[in-house]
């Protein structure tokens, strides 16, 4: 709770123009890559290290000759975790800067801030975090997790093999959470789920006094039906939690919580002792024992230069994003938008888990599903992993408004929401 | 040393064979369950000793030939033993070896598996444990054993979740007698407690016969029983967070309640402290591990000579200049805000820091049916000390004096000869010490990151508004007032319509009382 956003004042923003050595000898100059993460205020401790990971690949492209024959340049700005400077930052990127392909956002509520700015001026969005999905822009690649990514197979995991029955939704209360909610509670019910075997609970931002709801989780537990949270809460208020739970005595045999933000980078803020065996849920885990993950993992720590640096969900994200946006510039042999856009779809490059990730004509990717538990180190061990990967699903079958629309950039659709039913498209572009 | 729980296995004296201990690395989970089982019906001697650490995550593959070891932390180093053999001979790297993870199906079985065994520990609170795991999972092989520690249980705490616990095997068994399980249930609802509820309700009955009805009966009672505790609860932790806003805004009452400066930064003075400790915990544990047990004592003189330079230094520096223009103050603290903000992310990055909770501080007790954590009780009480200490220190001491005197009338003051400038830098300096000392205790409940101060500087001014600026007391009762009402609001409500009824709340009242509950009477409250 603020008087005022912070970033009002914090109006210092960087632009880093990194040089690394001599201009390419491309007549036009180098390729200019954004970067929208925000490096200050609370979702700094995010955001900052996609920007890393973004200067990472960057340097390591230029190392290999950039992309045709030209430079790639990153343009960093910091939106400082304050929705409407995303929108004017991105702005910025598009018009002043002239970046061909931006690289961020974190909450959805920054993604939906800048929607209208890559809308009007046309350019391509990378967007690297699982989000609650009914969404679909053709500006926006999506390379997080869709609810049927993450949510629900959480869900079915807890149910097949814990054994669970009893639901606790818990979320931070803005639009991710709400909607990912909505979504499983239909799910939930639809799987035979009685009402009274669902709690939903939603917290302020940052909330930090989690007694109450931490004593009220363990009473809707003891109810003789194995019981589970699912966990939506986001950024800093999941220390306390954790650290209540902990305290509280609620143990993952009990009670176990399978949460959806929560990843290493979080973890590294609590002693994780009490916390083994709670769950998380992702499409990416950085004990992933792949020869594609160490080897990521190597130059992520050379050029950090700390070998203990933490890689979670979103910078694979990034990393096949990246990957994909590189491959269809050189395919299409240009970096015009709209023919990246076009040529975007179908694109296929490796994961760090050992598949292949393609971009969907939904503009989403195909992920594997990987539930994890959490150990004393910090890190996951890896539970539970789907056999093939999931195709992401814009819009929920499981939600009545949503259930006949699809997404299909292609011609003839060419439509981020487009009814089946009726065969109409309504008002994507 | 052999267990009672394993007096129900099968083949008694088998022993541990390795094959057994090789299974619990096995990646399918049923094979692992089995070993589980089968290790601590074994009646081995360190049968315990190797689920244990199972438990613990300190069993080890050793890669070479996959033989089994438990390691041991022998002053910050592991050392491994083969549990049949004993000692190894020549010490292991810790890259020869993998460490064995379990996961929560597993670690089910383990504590079931260890209870077990640990019925008849030397530590009434392993026994105790035991015999709470027997209720949360009724067995009636377990009977046997049950009946076996009960007849020499010294512990009365003890004897009494054994006999629930037998009261559990049995009602849970349909194949006792229904008198049997009559009497159980009973017993069952004697106890009233939430785990034996769960027990009442897991229980295996005919729809619609005697016992059903008495079960019923036995939740209701049950229910009516933890209602009444609930109460309790909520008011516990109604004093929790009271304390808690309490101590963040001790500081800012001092600041802003006695100096009348709206001390924006007075946030970031409680994160100062609070990164403070961080340090101070880093330097100790690398001179000693046991020191870190005791760092936070060490760290709340450090932190307020920290915080308390930093506030001075600012005063000195900025709000000197600008005393009777409150609306400059305001904008030049909150810029201070953001500028410490942004340093500390500078300095040690965005990420939340990592302070250790000594172990006298974690966990915690049962009381009743209510659940007290230690770290909530120590803030409780220290919140209080403090607050006590700074009355003290304002009502009874030449500083206080001179505090007091310059707040009062300044003019007078000066005239009596006190140099109102120092009392001033030395009152600003105090309030920003006590925040940091607040950031000391709120490190164990909050984030410590760049933006911890955020979180609580609204709140602080809530309750010095609500409390009576310039009343310490007012501040107690302020503090209190606002963490019970969100507490009893917030389980019916929810916590976001909590925070907006606190806020609505907080609006209405000052139309009513602008000065709070406490307003300040006499010449000094012009």
């Amino acid at each position: 709770m603020k008087f005022f956003p912070t970033g009002l004042l914090t109006r210092v923003w960087i632009v880093c123009l990194l040089a690394f050595g001599v201009h390419a000898a491309a007549d036009e100059g180098p390729i200019r890559v954004g970067v929208l993460h925000s490096l200050s205020g609370t979702m700094a401790i995010s955001e900052t290290t996609l920007r890393d990971v973004m200067l990472m690949l960057i340097e390591e492209q230029n190392r290999k000759g950039g992309v045709l024959g030209r430079r790639l340049e990153p343009v960093v700005v910091d939106p400082a975790s304050d929705w409407p400077l995303f929108a004017e930052r991105a702005r910025e990127l598009l018009s002043v800067h002239n970046v061909d392909v931006v690289f961020g956002c974190w909450t959805s509520v920054s993604r939906k801030a800048v929607l209208p700015v890559f809308r009007e001026l046309n350019g391509i969005l990378f967007y690297p975090v699982q989000y609650e999905g009914e969404e679909s822009e053709r500006n926006v690649f999506y390379t997080g997790a869709a609810p049927n990514q993450q949510a629900i197979p959480a869900v079915d995991y807890l149910r097949e093999v814990e054994g669970v029955e009893r639901w606790v939704l818990a979320g931070t209360d803005y639009v991710y959470p709400r909607t990912t909610n909505r979504i499983l509670e239909a799910y939930l019910k639809q799987q035979g789920v009685a009402d009274e075997d669902i709690l939903i609970n939603y917290t302020p931002f940052g909330h930090s006094d989690w007694q109450s709801i931490v004593s009220r989780i363990r009473q809707f537990g003891s109810r003789g039906k194995r019981t589970a949270v699912v966990s939506t809460i986001n950024g800093d208020a999941n220390v306390p939690f954790y650290r209540e739970l902990a305290n509280q005595g609620v143990r993952a045999e009990d009670i176990p919580v399978i949460a959806f933000s929560v990843g290493e980078e979080e973890l590294a803020g609590i002693n994780t002792g009490p916390l083994v065996g709670h769950l998380a849920a992702w499409n990416y885990f950085q004990s992933l024992d792949t020869p594609e993950n160490k080897a990521f993992l190597e130059r992520w720590h050379a050029f950090t230069g700390d070998s203990r640096r933490t890689a979670n969900d979103p910078m694979e994200a990034h990393y096949i994003g990246f990957n994909m946006w590189v491959a269809a510039v050189e395919k299409a042999g240009t970096t015009d938008v709209d023919t990246v856009i076009d040529t975007l779809i179908g694109i296929q490059v490796p994961n760090l888990s050992g598949g292949i990730a393609e971009m969907l004509p939904n503009h989403h990717i195909t992920k594997p599903v990987l539930i994890g538990e959490i150990q004393e180190d910090g890190q996951f061990f890896i539970v539970d992993q789907s056999e093939e990967l999931i195709p992401g699903e814009a819009w929920s079958s499981f939600l009545p408004g949503s259930r006949d629309i699809i997404a299909d950039w292609r011609p003839p659709i060419s439509c981020g929401n487009f009814n089946t039913r009726t065969g109409t498209c309504g008002g994507g572009q | 040393m052999l267990c009672g729980g394993a007096a129900t296995a099968a083949v008694p004296d088998a022993g541990l064979t390795s094959e057994q201990l090789e299974q619990l690395g096995e990646r399918n989970l049923r094979v692992v369950e089995t070993a589980v089982a089968d290790i601590a019906a074994s009646g081995s001697p360190v049968a315990l000793e190797v689920l244990q650490a199972l438990q613990d995550g300190r069993l080890y593959r050793r890669q070479a030939d996959g033989v089994t070891l438990v390691a041991t932390r022998v002053g910050g180093v592991l050392v491994y033993s083969d549990p049949l053999i004993g000692t190894l001979g020549e010490p292991l790297a810790d890259a020869d070896v993998t460490l064995i993870r379990v996961s929560n199906r597993i670690r089910r079985a383990l504590s079931a598996a260890i209870a077990s065994l640990s019925l008849d520990s030397e530590d009434p609170a392993v026994r105790l444990a035991a015999a709470r795991q027997f209720i949360d999972s009724p067995d009636s092989d377990l009977l046997e054993a049950i009946e076996t520690a009960l007849v020499d249980e010294p512990d009365g705490r003890v004897r009494n979740e054994l006999e629930v616990a037998r009261a559990a095997a049995i009602a849970s068994d349909p194949g006792q007698s229904e008198e049997a399980r009559r009497e159980a249930v009973d017993r069952l609802a004697e106890a009233g407690s939430s785990r034996a509820r769960r027990v009442l309700l897991g229980m295996f009955i005919e729809e619609g016969s005697e016992l059903d009805a008495r079960r019923d009966a036995a939740v209701e009672v049950i229910d009516r029983n933890l209602a009444r505790w609930q109460q309790i609860q909520n008011l516990w932790h109604g004093v929790s967070l009271g304390s808690v806003l309490l101590l963040a805004a001790m500081g800012l009452a001092i600041t802003f309640g006695v100096m009348g400066v709206i001390n924006m930064a007075h946030g970031e003075m409680i994160m100062i402290g609070a990164y403070t400790t961080f340090v101070v915990q880093g330097i100790l544990r690398g001179i000693s591990p046991a020191l870190a047990e005791v760092s936070l004592l060490i760290a709340l003189p450090v932190a307020f000579l920290v915080a308390g330079l930093i506030g001075v230094f600012i005063e000195r520096t900025v709000i000197r200049r600008l005393y009777s223009r409150p609306l400059e103050t305001l904008l030049a603290t909150w810029g201070i805000s953001l500028i410490l903000q942004q340093l500390v992310r500078t300095f040690f990055g965005a990420s939340n820091q990592r302070v250790e909770t000594p172990s006298w501080l974690s966990g915690s007790m049962e009381f009743g049916q209510i659940m007290i954590t230690y770290n909530r009780l120590a803030i409780l009480i220290f919140a209080l000390v403090m607050l006590a200490a700074v009355i003290l220190l304002l009502k009874k001491t030449p500083l206080g004096l001179h505090i007091r005197a310059v707040t009062q009338n300044r003019k007078m003051a000066e005239s009596m000869g006190i140099r109102s400038d120092r009392v001033d830098m030395l009152t600003f300096g105090l309030g920003s010490g006590i925040a940091g000392v607040a950031g000391v205790a709120l490190s164990q409940i909050a984030n410590v990151s760049p933006n911890l101060g955020q979180g609580y500087i609204i709140d602080s001014f809530m309750v010095i508004v609500f409390g009576g600026v310039g009343n310490l007391f007012g501040t107690l009762v302020g503090a209190m007032t606002l963490g019970i009402t969100t507490q009893l609001v917030e389980p019916t409500l929810g916590a976001v319509a909590a925070k907006v009824l606190i806020l609505v709340f907080i609006i209405i009242f000052i139309q009513f009382r602008p000065r709070g509950l406490f307003p300040q009477k006499g010449r000094a409250a012009e």
